[in-house]
């Protein structure tokens, strides 16, 4: 009879720890299905120049980092910084600039520095569903194949970086090291 | 005092005027179909998309610039003859499953799908106890000897 008491009570704590659950699930920490893929194709004009046309092809070729910003997302502008502090240090960064306008977004990369190496201008947003983009920012990592290792929702972090993205860029690094040794092992052995 | 109120008035409608607009821009963009199987489709996608960065929005009654690209990319596959099935399948490959209102039995959902029936068959549980539990009348009352004595005494009416 006293545990059929306690029946209320244990169902009420089970609720509770459900929903404390809950609260410390963020519910933009989505899967992307993207991860594992090759980075979607895209033709795209860039940037700087509208005569010149970029190509998924134009990301692929070595390790790097791909960045969706534009100028009216203040949280790019917050991410900056570290962008342009892992652009320093040798990582390559291309990028969509999303939903955008040209002029905007050449003059703000005029008055400040630049970390990116190739950048997609998408005004409408093409490119962004392909990439499965939901909001800016967002970066993915590609390996040296141009496949989708990592994607990150939001803007990143020093944390972040150092738990997460340099981490797997150095993993990433040294798979393509391994790769082209096996290569040129297999080139040598043939010739 | 009413002309506070009027003016009061007077700005809340010019402040909501143009989300009035930007909502009759959303939804009002004239589509024009082959068929009216492809409207069906497309009115019907919209409807069973999410909104992923508003999520509690499909992308027919969203106004953020993502559901309005996606609803553009949703028309175009649709006028392309894409089946819808397809268009799913190329929303879900791209923003995973949570991109469908309706989420599809498998594995990972088996639980969610389950739960209504579980909770029907627990409150039917909890019923038939409690059913169980009234019918059945104590069928031995336990008195102590002096209670009894106290009962024979009232019947007889001393």
């Amino acid at each position: 009879m006293k545990l059929k008491l306690l029946i209320p009570l244990v169902a009420v704590m089970a609720l509770l720890g459900l929903l404390l659950l809950g609260l410390g699930l963020n519910s933009r920490d989505l899967p992307s299905p993207l991860v594992g893929q090759p980075a979607p194709a895209f033709t795209l004009e860039a940037l700087e120049d509208p005569e010149v046309l970029l190509t998924e092809q134009d990301f692929i070729g070595e390790v790097a980092l791909v960045n969706v910003w534009a100028t009216w997302c203040s949280t790019c502008r917050a991410e900056k910084p570290l962008l342009m502090e892992l652009a320093r240090g040798g990582i390559p960064i291309h990028a969509f600039n999303y939903r955008d306008e040209r002029d905007a977004a050449l003059r703000y990369l005029e008055m400040t520095e630049s970390p990116y190496r190739t950048i997609a201008y998408d005004p409408a947003g093409d490119a962004g569903i392909d990439w499965g983009v939901y909001a800016t920012p967002e970066t993915y990592v590609l390996d040296a194949e141009g496949v989708i290792r990592y994607k990150r929702i939001g803007p990143l972090s020093r944390q972040l970086l150092l738990d997460e993205v340099l981490p797997l860029v150095e993993k990433l690094r040294a798979e393509q090291l391994r790769a082209e040794k096996t290569k040129a092992k297999q080139a040598r052995r043939t010739s | 005092m009413s002309r506070w109120v009027h003016l009061v008035l007077a700005m809340l409608v010019l402040a909501l005027l143009p989300a009035g607009f930007a909502l009759a821009l959303a939804l009002g963009e004239p589509l024009e179909f082959d068929s009216e199987a492809q409207r069906q489709q497309y009115e019907t996608l919209t409807r069973e998309l999410r909104c992923t960065v508003c999520q509690s929005e499909t992308i027919h009654e969203s106004n953020a610039e993502l559901a309005s690209d996606m609803r553009r990319r949703v028309y175009r596959m649709t006028r392309d003859g894409m089946s819808a099935d397809a268009i799913v399948d190329f929303m879900v490959a791209r923003y995973g499953d949570y991109v469908r209102y309706r989420p599809p039995l498998q594995a990972n959902t088996a639980l969610l799908w389950a739960s209504p029936f579980l909770l029907f068959v627990g409150g039917l549980l909890v019923w038939w106890q409690v059913m169980r539990r009234r019918s059945r009348p104590d069928d031995e009352p336990h008195f102590t000897d002096q209670e009894r004595a106290a009962l024979e005494r009232l019947r007889r009416g001393d």
